[in-house]
């Protein structure tokens, strides 16, 4: 028996477990009820589900809304748009069900509270750009909790979930889900009939531009930590599009957001020299995208790369001129707003380096990539698709349910559907839900068990780090070196090193190549490997050596996909220089993984691109 | 910017250790005060210095690229709906903004279960909670099946 072998398990039943309390886990949580009215719906959540997930700091935008009443966009457009955006390669049927459900999910904000500006004129939402509506969201997050929190039989706060539970009596079927109560340190063991993986993307899998300090200030929240992929992962559920990680443009080191900026302000971005630079790379990326580079609006990944050659070109700065925009006090009104809603830091960085935008034209760069599945990209599961809309091929079960029986999943977590943002990820956990509450009122009899042993041996493993340290700690006098345990920063800075020199990072200028790949794979073996040596102090440290354990293997998922496609789909996100050109030929299609934890390969395949939107 | 406390202030009563998406905020043992046990995983989402009773909370710029002499200070007040921020540049240049939270008191959110109970037929249609009436259209849109393509475009 292990030295922890006297902690407390606590043993919780539901019908419907939702795994992360953001944005999608509120949606799924909220829709769960409405129609599992007698059901026991269970949210768990490794924070505080007021101020949890991506949303925790606010918004000051919802960047989906159709605006079907005012006849302002169909679901339609918004399926060409993400389609048009990610280069072709996007899971249509996906998105045109989110497309259709996201004003609904505004109307309820609005409903509960949620400020929304309005056009003087129209009376209407106030658009930022064609799909953007501006609102004061400070208090989106809370807001959304408030709906999950009164849905939920109950929300478990404070609870990191490091592994799903798969049925003893069925092959390929969920269970429930373990974790550790991050407070108490007791082990928690979730029975469950149907599971919702709302989790998050993952930031800091590539070494960030900050690294004192401020390698905080990650554009995507540093908690977002990779869960949303390793949980299925672990279990063997198919995973698509992970190749797909996002560089994103942004304000110089606070990483503050610029759409508001183009779109609503109207500035504009040039070089050093006061150039306009876009156009001309135009010439040269058309050499490698084809027409994809003639498409409108320009694909994000492309306006990524006229950036970062001209950069290279030796005339960056680049900078975004708002000197004339911010003259307007109404226009400077919303610009510092903007960030005080959702980027808090970027006015911090400004105001200690005496950068006020009316009068100085701000420098912009490109981050360190993430990979997540609701943003301007859309790695994550494979997941069955609408009822209605979905090609046959892409329909096995209920919408949204993974191909693991009883698995379901919402926002970051479902891959091929992007541009889904806060409030596509909310519609997306209705969406799981309702068809998981199907899922339970259809299965009668046959519930899944959890085996004993299973989760029993899965305690020891969950807390072995804490053993770890505790038996190395006293081979050495004091400090953080020890050569029988790596503590989790040491791990974290080690994956992030090799992501950013082997799989695309951006000391390597988002470059990478076949043999990079292979040296990089080699390396996360062996980390991998160390992984059984993590040295936890106390329970935060065990948190972050399991948010550790989903990076890594979401990671490694990344660099298996980029090594599979043998194209540069989307240059600016990064490029595979031993094929530098995009492929319609042999790559127009997805690439779809399964991991297999037994012999620890990966199995690669292809998957067809089904347009059904012309 | 990471957070620090102030130890005059600071009363211990643990809402920023509650609140804190990083879990970062925790209690010294020996003082029995806050403070940030993590500065470099924190996303100074501000979500402690707005949850302390007692503005005991400030934020000090990332010390890699942040000059001092700055602050920006926030007062949420959930009762009057407002947030309000001060921004003090490290020249002295100062800007004040303040904005609404919400629209409606707080803990009013109708429960799902305060709404009627769906219908059977309710259960197979592609409709989700609230729709199509929440939609503000007739009905819920899909398409025409049938038009499927694959390959390039």
């Amino acid at each position: 028996m292990g030295l922890f072998s006297s902690r407390k398990t606590v043993v919780v039943d539901s019908d419907v477990l939702v795994i992360g309390g953001g944005m999608a886990g509120c949606g799924a949580t909220y829709e769960s009820r409405h129609w599992g009215r007698d059901l026991n719906i269970v949210c768990v959540e490794k924070a505080n589900i007021e101020r949890s997930g991506a949303v925790a700091q606010g918004l000051y935008a919802i960047n989906t809304y159709m605006g079907m009443q005012w006849n302002e966009n169909q679901p339609e457009d918004h399926v060409r748009y993400a389609r048009n955006d990610l280069m072709g390669l996007v899971r249509e049927d996906l998105g045109y069900d989110i497309a259709r459900h996201v004003d609904s999910c505004v109307h309820k904000f609005e409903e509960w509270g949620l400020p929304m500006m309005r056009d003087p004129e129209t009376g209407q939402y106030q658009r930022e750009g064609k799909w953007q509506i501006m609102i004061h969201g400070e208090s989106y997050k809370p807001i959304v909790a408030e709906a999950a929190t009164k849905a939920a039989s109950k929300v478990y706060n404070r609870i990191m979930v490091t592994h799903l539970l798969m049925d003893k009596t069925k092959p390929n079927r969920v269970a429930g889900a373990v974790g550790f109560n991050v407070r108490t340190g007791d082990f928690y063991v979730f029975r469950a009939t149907a599971v919702i993986v709302c989790a998050g993307g993952a930031s800091h899998i590539y070494k960030p531009r900050a690294t004192g300090e401020g390698m905080g200030r990650t554009w995507y929240a540093p908690w977002s930590s990779a869960s949303a992929y390793a949980l299925p992962i672990l279990v063997g559920a198919k995973m698509t599009q992970m190749e797909n990680r996002i560089v994103l443009t942004r304000f110089k080191d606070g990483y503050g957001p610029v759409g508001a900026y183009f779109l609503h302000l109207k500035t504009y971005t040039q070089n050093a020299y006061g150039e306009e630079y876009e156009s001309k790379w135009y010439d040269h990326t058309k050499e490698l995208v084809g027409d994809y580079v003639d498409r409108h609006p320009v694909p994000t990944c492309l306006r990524n790369h006229a950036l970062l050659e001209e950069v290279k070109a030796g005339r960056g700065p680049i900078r975004m001129v708002t000197k004339e925009a911010f003259q307007d006090p109404h226009k400077e009104t919303v610009g510092w707003e903007n960030f005080l809603g959702m980027t808090i830091g970027q006015a911090v960085v400004w105001a200690s380096q005496n950068i006020d935008p009316k009068h100085t034209n701000p420098e912009l760069t490109t981050s360190e990539p993430y990979v997540m599945g609701s943003h301007a990209t859309c790695s994550g599961a494979w997941a069955s698709g609408p009822e209605d809309v979905a090609p046959s091929e892409y329909q096995w079960g209920y919408n949204r349910m993974m191909t693991v029986d009883g698995l379901f999943g919402a926002g970051d977590t479902i891959g091929g559907a992007a541009h889904k943002f806060s409030s596509g990820s909310f519609a997306e956990g209705r969406i799981a839900a309702k068809a998981a509450v199907n899922y339970v009122n259809n299965l009668g009899k046959e519930q899944p068990q959890v085996s004993e042993a299973e989760y029993e041996d899965l305690k020891k493993v969950v807390f072995k780090p804490m053993e770890n340290y505790e038996v190395g700690r006293n081979e050495i006098v004091a400090g953080t070196v020890s050569p029988s345990y790596l503590l989790p920063m040491h791990g974290l800075q080690r994956l992030e090193k090799i992501m950013d020199e082997y799989v695309g990072g951006i000391s390597a200028n988002y470059i990478t190549n076949e043999p990079l790949l292979t040296r990089g794979l080699e390396l996360l073996e062996m980390l991998k490997e160390d992984l059984n040596h993590l040295g936890a102090e106390d329970l935060h440290q065990l948190q972050r050596a399991w948010e550790l354990q989903h990076r890594v293997i979401a990671s490694e998922s990344v660099a298996q996909h980029t090594m599979f496609r043998k194209e540069t789909r989307w240059p600016g996100y990064y490029y595979r220089a031993d094929h530098p050109k995009l492929d319609d030929t042999d790559w127009h299609c997805f690439t779809l993984s399964r991991y297999d934890r037994e012999s620890g390969e990966w199995e690669m395949e292809k998957a067809p691109v089904h347009h059904i939107i012309d | 910017m990471p957070t620090f406390v102030y130890m005059t202030r600071c009363d211990g009563c643990g809402h920023c250790v509650d609140i804190c998406p990083s879990d970062i905020m925790h209690i010294d043992p020996t003082h029995r005060r806050a403070y940030n046990i993590e500065p470099e995983m924190c996303w100074e989402c501000y979500s402690c210095v707005k949850a302390c009773p007692q503005n005991a909370i400030d934020a000090r710029g990332y010390s890699d690229f942040a000059p001092l002499g700055h602050s920006v200070r926030v007062l949420r007040e959930e009762a009057k709906g407002t947030i309000s921020w001060k921004i003090k540049f490290r020249n002295g240049t100062e800007k004040n903004f303040v904005s609404p939270i919400r629209t409606t008191p707080w803990g009013s959110i109708k429960a799902p279960s305060d709404y009627e109970a769906p219908s059977q037929e309710d259960f197979k249609s592609q409709e989700l909670a609230h729709e199509p009436e929440a939609l503000n259209i007739e009905k819920l849109p899909t398409l025409t099946p049938g038009k499927s393509t694959q390959g390039a475009t």
